[in-house]
This record gives structure tokens, sequence and C-alpha cells, in this order.
């Protein structure tokens, strides 16, 4: 088989197409509700082995010819932590849950008082250390591609090759990992696509080894015999590089964003751990098995000089193998850009919750907080997808190809560690402070830049004489020896400064300071989270409006899921309607679901900007000062009673409030019944007699004449609606069964309310109208007649408009209908479903009176009869209202 | 010109009929439907006599009377008050409150028109 580079590139791009086809399958799947086994701990499992990027796949190669078994740590580290550190990713993974954590900035921000500072911060320290990584992998693809055209005529140009990959990740990556603001962050689709490539790149690498085995070496034997004989020294290095290496290893694989965010973020349950925690040594040790063998009949049988890091690649075709060849780079291509994808991802969460959104919520004004948060946050995170790629892209510019794989790795495994200490001091260590964890970041951050990644550039950045003789001539802050310690490898020596000084940084700093209550409170959240019944509270009292907030949480986690949280809260509360109490409880659980979108730092700055008062009272603290568990449990079960009591209460006083009202209703019902039939008969009598005179011209007596039926009409119909409210009320109404869809019963409706001939627009839905429903569609188009023409009548927008938006949820049909005008302010709305609540709008026309004020009466009660309801939807602009009601039983069948 | 009279009714058909008969019979009437600015325009066009109806779009009839009459300008001003709701306890409110005569919807025109000219005379 002969490979062109055409070849190469169409199975590149064929394997990149069945990539998108999974990732779309899977998230249909996930969103029609039926992605149980996507969340098996198998491929929770396969997609943790995005630790193993192109690094491993072809470095690690490179890395045994060079250092023997060395390359053993890097495998060592992670595999030790999920074997012996079970707990700590258990705590992680609760913790992460509990507080709806996106990223490990937001998980180090919110346990710091929830500090935009911090967030900030590590947010920074991983981009740069993440962005070597990136460029890692895009020269790793460039450098395939090369292996295969080496040789082949006309020399293409390799870096045509890593940017067209760069352009071609940011793609998918903003299509699968940004479509939306899911306020779990989780992305099935791309999960299973990095569990695909994971069983790609493990058969591809398992391929070569057994031909290199079998094929080439001559046996298990005859491989051993070989390995015995090669010049590579397999113990090399001294005892402390291995510890340091595993260490760092381990480090990394628990704060590098990606990995944070497959093995926490996208965890769907604890228990997956338990599977993880043999099966992914396991994915490792077969990742590493064939590592030596490949690598010393590399270096025997490919000419003098060959780059080890292609070994992989290299044997294969060398050996005339072209299907395998193409096996491993497949492979190659599948490490590389699995880890490009999530790390971009992650990185472009943590860029918009905890830069841009920080950035645009001290920029704006509180008026104007949310007015498009979501947008906002979207676009951010899509503009940091392509940012994060294109810095990788210029990082592998710059530094060229000449740096081994295995160094770049190193180097951003050094980077993210910093985030380490802050990380692991948090969830153990109610003492640490805010203050200290900045410390510890900064200081950790700007040592490995000075002694590891600045070096990395070569003399570029960092001149030669300050390197020899440190800047200003200060021998001991030498980048290579500082504080005079020479000798050290410049890895060990860069890891263990910057881990050795952001360490004690964070533990001084962190006793000498003193933290805030919001620092404290989320302390013995994070440390004591398996003691916890839930959250505390950050917020002790509200002057929250809450339909400011409705709005707020529309804005950022959509229109539905807020509306479901609400409605949910007022239930909870006991509460008819869609507007819960703004009680402290709630405004924490909005606050939580906030965070899950734009980290928890923002989040409480939202919420803040609409609470009044001290976010958190000494009481409060209190209850977190000296909590052994089980005063807490006891005091959780004290608090669950008098909630229940309270809610008993509420419901008690509801319902008496409610009888007084009906006693007052019965009597204004009477007055209001006499007041709309007298002023009919009003108008009827006067002009009666004023027809009755002499003297009239024939256009006065025609106009008067016509006043007299229009109110004689406006009796006839309002005696139809009181007698069609009581019938409605004593239940005594038969109920037709009619087949229909719900865009018959709205074409009619709008017809009858006239809305068809008059100013006002009507916008619809027809894919959502063409729904079957099997219910009395008469009763259900009187009451959306009814719905339209209080829109014609009432809507004071100068181009008035009415949505009619139609959705199914479960067995229930959901329509609202929506209109631009002025809406109902909050006080009228607890009236508006009372008899003859009408309320002080215009009046449309002078000759017909308009209705009596029973349409919404009426409405309730029919919707109540055909199993419904109808309600007044807060927080939409205008006048918006919603009508649920079970679909039918027929349609449910026909399905 | 004639005597002036300040209809404040807020139902268009009523408006229109009592309008009729009383400008026929030589009055300018001058209409006025919104509850919360009667009163001023009580003060502004110091009519004769006032119609007010009980129950208006923003404020009730009865809060306008006892505004009136607490004004030492319109103190003295007649006002004939009409409601449609025609029980006994709006009756006596109306008449406590000060307005110089009360009556219920329907009326009779002829009854209206009468009382009308006798607030003016009186």
């Amino acid at each position: 088989m002969i490979l062109t580079f055409n070849i190469l590139v169409a199975v590149s791009l064929g394997y990149v197409a069945m990539l998108f086809a999974v990732a779309f399958a899977a998230d249909r799947r996930a969103r029609a509700g039926r992605g149980g086994w996507l969340r098996s701990p198998l491929i929770y499992t396969l997609s943790l082995s995005i630790y193993c990027t192109a690094w491993t796949f072809y470095g690690a190669v490179g890395y045994a010819a060079r250092s023997g078994l060395e390359y053993l740590t890097i495998y060592l580290g992670p595999s030790l932590v999920v074997i012996g550190w079970w707990w700590l990713l258990r705590k992680l993974v609760r913790i992460a849950r509990v507080q709806r954590i996106t990223s490990i900035a937001d998980l180090v921000s919110s346990r710091f008082g929830k500090s935009p500072w911090i967030g900030a911060v590590v947010t920074l320290i991983a981009v740069a250390g993440v962005t070597p990584y990136i460029a890692l992998q895009l020269q790793s693809i460039s450098l395939t591609f090369a292996a295969f055209i080496e040789g082949m005529d006309g020399g293409m140009d390799v870096d045509f090759v890593a940017l067209w990959t760069a352009i071609g990740l940011a793609l998918f990556t903003t299509l699968f990992g940004t479509r939306n603001l899911d306020p779990s962050e989780r992305h099935h689709g791309i999960v299973m696509a990095v569990a695909v490539e994971a069983v790609v790149k493990l058969f591809a690498l398992l391929g070569v080894g057994v031909f290199v085995v079998w094929g080439l070496g001559g046996g298990i034997a005859g491989t051993l015999a070989r390995i015995d004989a090669s010049p590579i020294p397999m113990w090399q290095g001294e005892g402390g590089r291995w510890v340091g290496l595993t260490a760092l290893s381990a480090a990394a694989f628990l704060t590098l964003p990606r990995m944070f965010h497959v093995l926490v973020v996208e965890n769907d349950d604890d228990r997956h751990l338990a599977v993880a925690s043999w099966a992914f040594p396991l994915y490792v040790l077969l990742m590493s098995l064939f590592v030596v063998p490949i690598a010393v009949v590399g270096l025997e049988r490919l000419p003098e000089g060959s780059n080890p890091d292609l070994f992989v690649l290299a044997l294969p075709i060398s050996e005339g193998h072209g299907g395998l060849a193409l096996l491993a780079f497949l492979g190659g291509f599948s490490s590389a850009t699995s880890m490009v994808i999530v790390a971009t991802i992650a990185l472009a969460t943590m860029v918009s919750n905890h830069i841009v959104a920080p950035l645009w919520l001290s920029v704006r004004g509180p008026d104007e907080v949310a007015r498009d948060l979501r947008g906002t946050i979207l676009l951010a995170r899509r503009v940091s997808v392509a940012a994060v790629l294109a810095l990788g892209y210029v990082y592998f510019q710059y530094t060229g190809s000449g740096v081994a794989l295995s160094s770049i790795g190193l180097i951003a495994f050094a980077g993210v560690a910093q985030i380490l200490p802050a990380m692991l001091g948090g969830i153990t260590w109610r003492g640490a402070t805010a203050k200290g964890a900045g410390a510890g970041l900064l200081l950790g951050a700007a040592v490995w830049a000075w002694t590891l990644f600045l070096p990395s550039f070569g003399t570029a950045i960092i001149p030669q004489p300050v390197l020899d003789q440190g800047p200003w001539g200060l021998a001991w802050l030498r980048p290579r020896a500082l504080f005079g310690i020479e000798g050290l490898d410049p890895l060990l020596h860069a890891v263990l400064w910057s881990l050795l000084l952001n360490a004690a940084a964070f533990g001084l700093v962190s006793i000498l300071t003193f933290p805030n209550p919001l620092e404290r409170l989320q302390g013995a959240q994070f440390v004591n989270v398996f003691d916890q019944t839930g959250p505390a509270r950050t917020w002790s009292r509200s002057g929250a409006e809450v339909e400011d907030l409705l709005v707020l949480a529309q804005r950022v986690v959509g229109h539905e899921t807020a509306l479901d949280l609400f409605q949910a809260e007022a239930e909870e509360q006991g509460k008819s309607g869609h507007l819960p109490d703004a009680t402290p409880g709630f405004l924490q659980r909005l606050e939580r679901e906030l965070a899950g979108s734009v980290g928890a730092a923002a989040a409480h700055a939202l919420v803040g900007q609409f609470v009044q008062g001290p976010g958190l009272s000494v009481g409060d603290l209190m209850a977190v000062a000296d909590e052994a568990a089980q005063i807490l449990e006891y005091s959780a079960r004290l608090e669950a009673k008098s909630a229940e009591q309270e809610r008993t209460a509420r419901a008690l006083r509801e319902a008496n409030d409610k009888l007084t009202q009906l006693a007052r209703q019965k009597d204004a019902f009477l007055s209001r019944i006499s007041h709309e039939l007298r002023t009919p008969m009003t108008s009827i009598r006067s002009f009666s007699s004023i027809l009755q005179e002499e003297g009239l011209t024939p256009a006065e007596a025609r106009r008067f004449a016509g006043i007299v039926e229009a109110e004689a009409h406006r009796m006839t119909r309002l005696l139809d609606d009181l007698l069609d409210l009581s019938v409605l009320r004593d239940g005594q109404v038969t109920l037709e069964r009619q087949e229909g869809t719900l865009a018959e019963v709205i074409d009619r409706s709008l017809l009858s309310a006239g809305a068809l001939k008059g100013d006002l627009a009507v916008l619809r839905d027809p894919a959502a109208e063409a729904l079957p429903v099997v219910t009395d569609l008469d009763r259900l188009a009187q009451v959306f007649i009814n719905l339209v023409s209080n829109a014609r009548k009432y809507c004071d927008a100068d181009r008035p408009e009415l949505r009619i938006a139609v959705q199914r949820r479960g067995p229930q049909v959901i329509v609202d209908f929506v209109d631009n005008g002025s809406g109902i302010p909050a006080p009228e709305r607890e009236v508006i479903f009372e008899s003859f609540a009408r309320l002080s709008g215009r009046r449309a026309g002078t000759v017909a009176p308009s209705g009596a004020g029973l349409g919404l009466a009426i409405c309730r009660e029919i919707m109540s009869l055909l199993g419904g309801s109808i309600t007044y939807l807060p927080g939409q602009g205008g006048a918006a209202f919603r009508v649920t009601f079970p679909q039918g039983v027929a349609a449910a069948a026909a399905e | 010109m004639g005597r002036r009279v300040l209809l404040i009714e807020d139902e268009p058909n009523i408006i229109e009929a009592l309008s009729f008969i009383l400008t026929r019979d030589g009055w300018t009437v001058h209409t006025h439907s919104d509850g919360t600015t009667a009163a001023a325009r009580v003060r502004t066009g110091s009519p004769e006599v006032v119609v007010l109806d009980a129950m208006l779009p923003g404020r009730s009839g009865f809060d306008i009377l006892r505004e009136l009459r607490a004004d030492p300008s319109t103190a003295a001003v007649p006002v004939l008050m009409l409601t449609a709701r025609g029980q006994e306890r709006d009756r006596d409110l109306a008449l406590r409150l000060g307005a110089t005569e009360f009556m219920t919807k329907p009326f009779a025109n002829a009854e209206v028109l009468a009382e009308v000219r006798r607030l003016a005379g009186g």
C-alpha cells in the first residue's frame, strides 16, 4: 500500500467525520433521555485516557530510547492517584456536584470565598501551562505527516498541516463543546468521541507492539534478548528524579484542566471511580507494555539519527506495512485531537467564566447586568476556543520542532502543578485563606515561569548572560540555580523550588491572614463535604424582587429551566404560581444553579446585585464556627421540622385568607353584577326615550338605535358568561372529546377573536403547532379566543404583537400567549382570574363596550375541567399567559 | 354661551346620552373620564353643576367628592352623583360626603335634566 499525502489527508478527514457522527449521535441520544449507557463506568474510564496524549503515544518511545524506563513515571503517578487517592477524588467529585463546579479554576475560586481574583489567576496559570501542551499536539501531528511524506516528491509544508489541524479542532470544539450553556457543563457527545479515540489509540499501539515483538523481534524471548543487548540504559538516572517525576505526573493528573474536566466535571456517579481505580491503571499498563520493545527494535533497525519520537510510525513504514502505519498514524492523531478538544473546552470555560464574565460584570452597571449574559458567555467561550488554539499554534511556530516531545509535556505538567497546593489545601484545611492561596499561586507561577517556561524558548526571552549570571548580576536568581543550588536536573530544580515556595507562601500567608465570612463558610463546606446535608446559607436575608431574579435566571440558564426552577421552589414553599419568596435558602439554590453556567464567583456577584443587606450575619457564621457532625445533623433535623411547620402554617394561613376573601368576593360579586347589568341598561333606557322624541335627524336616530342594540348584546353576553361560569363552577358540563391539531384550534380562535384583520401581529410556530390533541376543542378554543381578544384590547405597544409558543413536556402541552405591551402590574395579577376583574386599561371603540371581566375567570374554570391550568407568566416583558393541558390519551397511543 | 355642566363618567355610551339631552337643553357640556384628574378638572373648569359617576377608572367617585368638599374653591359646587350599584350604603355614603343629589342608574332622562336644572338654580 502506497501512502500519499492526499490519502493521509483523506483518511484524517474521514476519521474526523466519523468522530463528528459519534459525537452528534451521542448528544442526540442524551438529549432524548436515552443516554444511560453513555454514562457507564467504562466510558468514564476511557474518557480518562485523554491523559495519554500524543506525547505518551509517540513520545514515550522516544523517552524510553533516550532514558530507559524513566518514561514509566508518567504512568505511575496517575495510577497511584486513582488507586491510592481514591478518597480524594471522591471528595473532589462530591464537592464539584454540591457546589456545581465547572472547572478547576471554579473549584479553587469557589473554595476561597468565590473570589474572582483567584479564579482569574488559576485560569491564567492554566492557559500558560496548557498552551505548550496544545502546541505539542500540533507538533506531533505535523511531525507524523512529515514522516509520511519524507521521500515523497514535493516538499509539503508541514506548518500548513498544523494550521489546518488547529482550525479543524477549533471548529469541532465550538460545535460540540460550546453549543449551549449547559448548567451541568456535561458534554455527552465529546465524552463519547473521546472514548472512541481512546479505543483507537490503544489498538494502534498494541498493533504496532505485536508487530514489533512477533514480526520483527522474534517473539517474546527474542525481544527480551534484544532489550538486554540494547545500548539503552534502562535504569538510568537517580532515584530523586524518579520520585520527582512520579509526583509531578500525579500532581498534573489532578490539576490539568482537561483531566479535572473528565475526572470531576463530567463525572456522573462517585461509583464510577471504583471501576476507574483498576481499569485506568490497566489501560495505561497496556499503553506502556510495548514501549520498550518498540524503542529497542527501532534503534536497531532504523538508520542512525532517526527521531525516536517517531519510531511508532517509522517502524511500520520502513518495513513496508502501510496499513499498520496508517493505524499508528490514526492512533497518534486520536491522542492529539482528543486532548486538544477537551483541553480547549476546559480552558474556554475557565476564560469565559473567570476572566470575561467578571470583567463584563465590573464594566456594566447593575441595571444592565445580565441583559444578555448568556449570549456574552457563549460568545466568549467560542472566542476563547479559537484564542487558545491560536496561542497553541503560535507557541508551536515559535519553539519550532526542535524540542523533544517529552520535555514540552513536562513543562506543562510543572506549570499546572502550581494549582495543587491551593486545591489540596483548600479541600483539607479550613484555615486556608484566599490571600494565602493567591500568594502561593502567584509565587509558584512566577518561579515556574522564570526557571522553566521562559528558558524553554531558548535564549530568545532570557538572554545567555542572565542564564549564566542571574539578572542584574544577582547570582542567587539564576534561572537554573535558584539560591545558588547547582547541579540539580533543571526540571527537578524548577519543580522543587516552585512547589516548595508556592506551598510555603500558601501556608504562611494563610496563617497570618484572616478569612472573610464567605471564605470561612465555603472552607467548611469543602472540607466537610461528606458531613453536610446541603450547602450552607450564604444569604441571611433578602430584599430581592423575585421577578428581577427570575429575569436574571432566564438570561443565564435559559427560559424554561429558570421557570421550572422557580415553579418548583414555589411549590416547595407551598405557594401557587411561578414566583416563590426570595428566602435565603432559595437565593442559595439559585446561586448554585447559576454557578453551573457562569462559575461560582460570577454567580455570587450576580445574585448579590439584587440582594440588599449583608450577605452573612454573625448568626449564620455561628453555625459554621464549631460544627460537630452530630450538632449539624441534629440542627438539620430541627430545621427540617420547623420548615415543615412553617409550610403547614403557611398553607393554613393561605386557606384562611382564601375563605375570608371568598366571603368578601361574594358581596363584591353581587354588587358587580348589579353594576354590570345596570350600566348597559342605563344607555338603553336613556336612548330609548330619546328615540321616542321628535326632531331627531335620521343619522342620529340610526346611531342611537345602534347603541341600544350594542348594549343589548352586551347584556346578553354578560348573562351568557354568567350562566357559563356558574355551570362550569358547578361542574355540570359535559365535555366533548374531539380530535384535532393544535394548529386548527389556534386558527379558529384567531378568526373568532378577529385577530386576522386588526393591527395585532400574531407570531406563531407552525412546526410545534402540528400537534394532535384530544380534548374538548371548543372549550379550548374558547380559552384561546379570550386570550387573543385580551391581547387585542389591552396590548398597548405601538406595534402590538402576540407570540403564541407551543411546547410539549411529557404528556402535557404548553401554550404561551405573550404580547409586547406593558404587561399586568404585579398587584393586579392576583385578581385577574377572579370574576369581574377588569383592569384599568384602555377601551377599544366607543360603540361596542368591552367585556364584563368574566373572561379569565371562565378560562380558569375551563382549563381546570380539561385537567390543565392557566397561569400568568411573570418576567416576560408584556402580558403573558401559560395554558397547560394534557395532550390526550389517543394521541399518546398513536405515537 | 349656555351654562356649564361637567360630566365625570367613563362609559362612552352614557356620556353620549347625557351629553345629548343636556346640550339640547342649552347646556355647554364638558366631559371627563379619568378619575385621577377629575378633581383638578373641576377646579380649573369651574362648572355650575358636576355630574359624577361613582365608579371610575383610577379613582372612585366618592374619593373625588371627598376631595372637592375639602377644597374651599370647590366645596360649594353642586354635585349630582350617579351610581350603578344601587345600594342603600352608596346613597348614605354619597350624601354624608356632601353630594347635593344622588341618583341610581338607569335613570329617566327627564329626572336627570330636572335635577341638573334644580342644582344650577339653587
